[in-house]
């Protein structure tokens, strides 16, 4: 593995959810541990599982693993950070300030932008020397899927300048106003990023066309950053020997041979590895350690029994969905779980029935027009983008708030639509705007990945309450989106998932974190199944025995009502393949 | 001796005010006014109860003041230590009069009845 060769100090491992970025960022940690070198893991992904991979809890304080001598993790949970830093502003003034005056400061830090910048700031004290990161000879990160992570990596770039230019506390800085004297850190951060002797970014991608056109994409944003130094790890390649029998898998392999043939140019030059697809998941000491090596295949002797499960077609959950006549259905989930195909799947069914449909996205990193690739009668399709809602969020307040203003007040009012939470404030104002068509017609939203669809939740959940709080005391009715978002009458939420082990367990801790917010997950889709396939490849074949296993448990743990989507022999690209996709 | 001017806000998103779900007009005001006092020479400080809740606590007129009136009462000015405005954010009359801005050419009252300099 070239990518193995001489690392420098600190190794990011970025890419879209799915891609088993963690996997082989565990692999990597295992690998380097083994041959002695004092390595700390670092997950900075809201939903992280370097725990579950380890069999451990590690949580927001560095853990030794005790199963691998040399090596320790930590994983940047953003919203315990937030709590870290609420207690620490909030907690010296709990009894001395009146008790609603404290509860008013606790809303307000109870914000999508507290919750970034508090892990934000985590991150960059592990960029710097510090008697902490001084232990370790490499620590490797495994970042959140890709569009949190270009905000992650662009934050400390955006902020040093910020910082330098020495605006005062005028500039919206965030609950980080006042803490001008880290700028020395972000500093440090932003030069161990930039510095190709110090950090190595692996990007992580499937033998899929739209993933690594993504991966191409996120490539030279971060070279535009300033990271160039980069190596490309393709995972998860299906080897040939089992396209010799097999349909299916002669298809697959047929498809990923011309994705990698397909490469986009500005990837070429990378240094390059393959990893191929195994047989096993991915989780326990023994399958990481045999991740990145060669060895082929081997059938087990035993032939387990198959176990007896119910696979029903997404087109039947739509029977559903369709009665109600209108309403928001959302699918949520890890990225690269295929929510973007599942919600055009089911929009591309409902308007296939002459159903009014708007099919739209929120995810940074979705292309719904790629996956569409083709128009329909009563289907609309539209994008929410961060960029672009952001700045006619900012155009929007300048023109309205900004007319009274000299230069100078313009130019400042500026800076502050600058914050983060400009950002949040935005999109989650475009996101309310859809969800109320939903009235009349169907909506049906992809929404961003896990960790980015929690932060929009909380905004609104802040909304809620703040609106609330304001209509109490006018004696108002009023309908907010986090109570159109709870009533299973108009809101419809699909989780989709794989069937493996790892993405069921994020799949669960997704519909626990919903079910706090108060929001009950209609359906669970499982997507790109081969166990709904009639495969006879020998590897796939064992993917399928292991894949029931999970079907089974999601059917009896989970949620009564699911789907399960096969695997095609051609990408769901295209109206047609999007309506075999539903049939199953 | 320049005063020194001190503004209690209440709790709000960051230091400026200049974000949230709605942005507030008078928050949009007071911050490019401030700015201008700063430009010209005026000593400020700015505390945000949602980020320096202590500089509530350890003021002794800005305690009481929250107990007796709540934070609803906010912004609370206090000029030298001592009670100056409550309810309401100063205009640069009244910040140019505590800082003792006199060389004033154009007061461009920010927010009052002229739309960019046209109507008078």
């Amino acid at each position: 593995m070239q990518f193995l060769d001489q690392p420098p100090r600190f190794l990011f491992f970025t890419g879209k959810g799915g891609v088993g970025k963690t996997s082989i960022a565990c692999a990597t940690a295992i690998q380097l541990a083994a041959s002695g070198k004092r390595v700390l893991l670092v997950s900075t992904d809201p939903a992280s599982n370097v725990g579950q991979v380890f069999g451990i809890n590690i949580g927001n304080n560095i853990t030794a693993v005790p199963a691998v001598p040399n090596l320790a993790a930590l994983e940047i949970d953003p919203q315990a950070a937030a709590q870290v830093y609420r207690d620490r502003i909030v907690g010296p003034v709990r009894g001395v300030l009146p008790e609603d005056v404290v509860r008013g400061i606790e809303e307000q830090l109870s914000g999508a932008c507290t919750t970034e910048i508090a892990a934000f700031d985590e991150f960059t004290a592990l960029l710097i020397d510090s008697p902490v990161t001084d232990d370790y000879d490499h620590i490797i990160f495994d970042t959140a899927p890709t569009g949190h992570t270009i905000r992650l990596l662009q934050l400390p770039g955006a902020w040093s300048g910020f910082l330098e230019e020495g605006k005062g506390d005028a500039s919206c800085l965030g609950p980080l106003a006042g803490l001008e004297k880290q700028r020395e850190q972000y500093k440090a951060a932003v030069d161990a990023l930039a510095d190709g002797k110090r950090t190595r970014l692996i990007l992580v991608a499937r033998a899929q066309q739209s993933t690594l056109r993504e991966v191409a994409r996120t490539h030279e944003e971060l070279a535009g950053i300033g990271l160039k130094q980069q190596y490309l790890v393709i995972n998860g390649i299906l080897p040939k020997i089992e396209a010799e029998t097999d349909m299916l898998a002669a298809a697959i392999y047929k498809r990923e041979q011309a994705a990698l043939n397909a490469i986009p140019e500005v990837l070429k030059h990378l240094p390059q590895d393959l990893v191929a697809l195994k047989a096993f998941d991915l989780v326990g000491l023994d399958a990481l350690r045999q991740l990145l090596t060669d060895t082929p295949y081997q059938q087990h002797g035993t032939n387990e029994s198959a176990i007896e499960v119910d696979k029903p077609s997404l087109s039947q959950l739509v029977d559903s969905i369709a009665a109600d006549g209108h309403g928001l259905v959302m699918t949520m989930g890890k990225g690269g779980v295929g929510k973007t195909t599942v919600a055009a799947a089911v929009a591309v069914e409902l308007a296939h029935r002459g159903l009014d449909v708007h099919l739209t996205t929120s995810d940074p990193a979705a292309h719904l027009s790629d996956t569409l690739n083709g128009t329909l009668d009563n289907l609309t399709v539209s994008r929410i983008d961060p960029h672009e809602e952001t700045e006619r969020y900012r155009q929007h307040v300048l023109e309205t708030k900004g007319t009274t203003l000299d230069a100078h007040g313009r130019a400042l009012l500026e800076e502050d639509l600058r914050s983060p939470c400009t950002e949040e404030i935005a999109v989650f104002q475009a996101f309310s705007r859809i969800i109320r068509e939903a009235g009349k017609k169907f909506v049906v939203m992809d929404t961003a990945p896990t960790g980015h669809t929690l932060l929009l939740l909380d905004a609104t959940g802040a909304y809620h309450r703040e609106v609330a709080r304001q209509m109490d005391k006018a004696n108002l009715h009023f309908t907010t989106p986090m109570m159109q978002l709870q009533d299973p009458k108009q809101t419809k939420i699909l989780i989709v998932t794989l069937a493996e082990k790892t993405p069921v367990l994020e799949a669960a801790n997704l519909q626990a974190d919903l079910r706090r917010a108060g929001i009950e997950p209609w359906a669970w889709v499982i997507n790109n199944s081969v166990a709904a396939t009639t495969t006879t490849s020998a590897l796939l074949h064992q993917r399928a025995l292991n894949e029931l296993v999970e079907i089974n448990s999601v059917a009896e743990q989970y949620s009564k009502r699911y789907a399960v989507v096969p695997m095609l022999k051609d990408e769901p690209i295209g109206v047609q393949r999007l309506l075999d996709l539903a049939a199953g | 001796m320049t005063k020194t001017i001190q503004v209690f806000d209440p709790a709000m998103c960051c230091s400026s005010g200049v974000c949230g779900t709605e942005v507030d007009q008078q928050l949009v005001n007071f911050s490019a006014d401030l700015d201008w006092a700063k430009q010209n020479g005026a000593q400020i400080q700015r505390f945000n109860l949602a980020q320096q809740p202590m500089d509530f606590a350890n003021n002794k007129i800005v305690k009481d003041f929250l107990e007796r009136s709540g934070q609803e009462a906010l912004p609370l000015i206090l000029v030298d230590g001592e009670f100056a405005l409550a309810g309401r954010y100063p205009n640069r009359t009244e910040l140019s009069r505590w800082a003792g801005i006199v060389a004033v050419t154009e007061i461009a009252p920010a927010g009052g009845c002229c739309s960019g300099g046209k109507c008078c």
